[in-house]
């Protein structure tokens, strides 16, 4: 790397227009918000510049305050599943033979490189009341009946009931899982693919099972790759909009919807620029935990 | 002694870690693939199988609507790549070779597009295009989309210039070319599998977009995302299947692209 001081008319050219771009249709537009995030609205959604913090209080109002902390909350548990589901499948790639390695990753990779839209779409063709999964439930319903009217038994099961799978948090938390699930992965896989093998061979050798191995040398091992993917499908899924616009029901508007609302049907642009600076926040800290966790154990993300 | 001849840390071989694997992918690809396979389903109701047809791909062939929001979609991100190409390489090269003063939170501006949540740029440009009385349609779109891209093409070249050796630039100057005549005969040829790796990802990343796209886009701007989500708010129809289903192959195509010249190039 060479001092800009040594070629500044390359460093000029080089460096201005991308950042002019930038600064001009990126940190002016935040900055704007952010002036917005202090302003006051006109009954008819016009905004009025002030510096107050009334935006900022009505946020956490205790109406709002639920939303946030429900999307913290749904962000938790998708995390927690994703983890659930993750871990293993990470492992599974990391200690695959070689030549199977590079299939499995783009296994886990081609969906993520799939429209969001379309694979949230996938999964209301799956879940609703005559969706894909509903319509398994029925067949076994069927069956099952008629076999326990063949031997005879009274009928129990009585009609079939489809299941409401569709519009509430419980399919929020599914599409968030199945969105995010490569974002967990891959940071565990290159943990686990860059750990010294010979450490988990010692635990076997000196007598511990393979649970204890698992949790005793590999997990810890692994523990920057796996506070590293949490964290990441954390905060993606904290921030999501439209998973819960298309999944969700009344029940699952988070954060990001609120954020939504403001900027349309509810046409209050200071508040809804209060609520996405709050989001944005949350975000950073996230991050910086994140960075200064990776920073700590000199392990590069 | 006989060695043994599984080793104990095969864990894939095990059949508990066989299954969850399994079943893991089983949940990635049972919706894409079922949304792929009822595009071609011969029913209206879309539930049961009713044979095979491809009559849903040409009602969504001849749906005018679904043409302009394709168009649009092109246009976009045909213009989209080509700006943020050239100005995230721009980047990205001026990350690789320059140190300079308040370089890491220049960098932490730069990459913040690729962290922040989407619906704050979203809601972030509305505000903006609001203030400086920017109606809203194709232009507006293609601004946002150039903004975050850049950042992503700029992570790819900086990433494929990591291997560059400078001492090949330096036999360049020593064989008297100058800066610019080596720029493009040594520095360029080297960069360029990064910026086609650069381009598809910016490509693939406008044609995707939803968020952002929904909020900056006015009457008349509809692109192909949007108007599948719009489609998608009424019902499940085999149209919407097929019309996700070109957009899933074109996408998956266009990556399939960018990884191969990737690998070609890391080979070198």
């Amino acid at each position: 790397m060479d001092s800009w001081r040594k070629n500044k008319l390359a460093f000029a050219v080089l460096a201005l227009p991308p950042t002019a771009w930038l600064v001009l249709f990126f940190t002016v537009p935040l900055l704007i918000m952010w002036l917005y995030s202090f302003a006051e609205r006109g009954p008819q959604g016009q905004i009025y510049l002030a510096v107050n913090f009334a935006n900022y209080v009505r946020a956490i109002e205790w109406i709002h305050l639920g939303i946030i902390w429900k999307s913290i909350w749904i962000a938790a548990i998708t995390t927690a599943i994703t983890f659930a589901i993750g871990f293993p499948l990470a492992m599974g790639i990391a200690f695959a033979p070689a030549r199977w390695k590079n299939i499995l990753l783009l296994l886990v990779i081609l969906p993520f490189w799939t429209n969001l839209l379309i694979r949230t779409y996938a999964w209301i063709a799956v879940l609703r009341t005559r969706g894909f999964l509903n319509f398994g439930l029925e067949w076994m319903h069927e069956k099952l009946s008629a076999f326990s009217a063949l031997i005879g038994l009274p009928d129990v099961m009585g009609e079939f009931q489809a299941l409401e799978l569709l519009y509430n948090q419980k399919a929020v938390v599914i599409g968030l899982v199945y969105v995010y699930l490569p974002f967990l992965v891959l940071p565990i896989y290159a943990t686990l693919e860059k750990l010294d093998k010979s450490y988990l061979e010692a635990s076997l050798d000196l007598g511990a099972g393979h649970w204890r191995t698992l949790f005793s040398v590999t997990i810890p091992l692994a523990l920057p790759g796996i506070i590293s993917g949490c964290l990441l499908a954390f905060i993606l899924s904290m921030g999501t909009f439209l998973t819960p616009a298309l999944l969700g029901g009344t029940d699952s508007e988070m954060i990001g919807n609120l954020i939504a609302r403001q900027f349309s049907s509810s046409r209050d642009w200071p508040f809804g620029s209060a609520l996405s600076f709050l989001l944005l926040y949350m975000t950073f800290i996230i991050l910086w935990v994140r960075a200064s966790l990776a920073g700590r154990r000199e392990e590069p993300i | 002694m006989v060695r043994d001849r599984s080793n104990p840390l095969d864990y894939t071989r095990k059949t508990w870690m066989r299954m969850s694997m399994g079943l893991t992918f089983l949940f990635l690809y049972f919706p894409i693939v079922s949304l792929i396979a009822f595009s071609f389903n011969n029913s209206k109701r879309n539930i049961t199988w009713q044979g095979f047809t491809l009559r849903y791909y040409e009602k969504a062939f001849d749906n005018a609507q679904l043409h302009e929001a394709f168009l649009n979609s092109l246009i976009v991100a045909g213009i989209s790549t080509t700006v943020s190409t050239i100005l995230g390489t721009m980047l990205g090269l001026s990350l690789h070779r320059f140190r300079f003063p308040a370089q890491g939170p220049y960098e932490g501006m730069v990459h913040l597009p690729i962290v922040i949540p989407e619906i704050c740029m979203a809601v972030a440009m509305v505000a903006f295009f609001a203030t400086i009385n920017m109606p809203l349609g194709l232009t507006t779109i293609t601004v946002s989309h150039i903004a975050f891209s850049i950042p992503f093409v700029a992570v790819v070249i900086r990433a494929r210039m990591a291997g560059f050796d400078r001492s090949l630039e330096e036999a360049s100057y020593d064989l008297g070319a100058n800066q610019w005549q080596t720029f493009w005969n040594v520095t360029f040829p080297y960069m360029k599998p990064g910026m086609i790796a650069g381009a598809l990802l910016a490509f693939t990343l406008s044609l995707d977009d939803f968020v952002i796209t929904f909020f900056t886009s006015g009457p008349g701007s509809t692109t192909f995302p949007i108007k599948i989500y719009s489609m998608v708010r009424f019902s499940v129809t085999p149209e919407v299947n097929a019309a996700s289903t070109v957009l899933i192959v074109l996408t998956l195509a266009l990556t399939v692209i960018a990884l191969v010249i990737q690998s070609r190039s890391q080979a070198k």
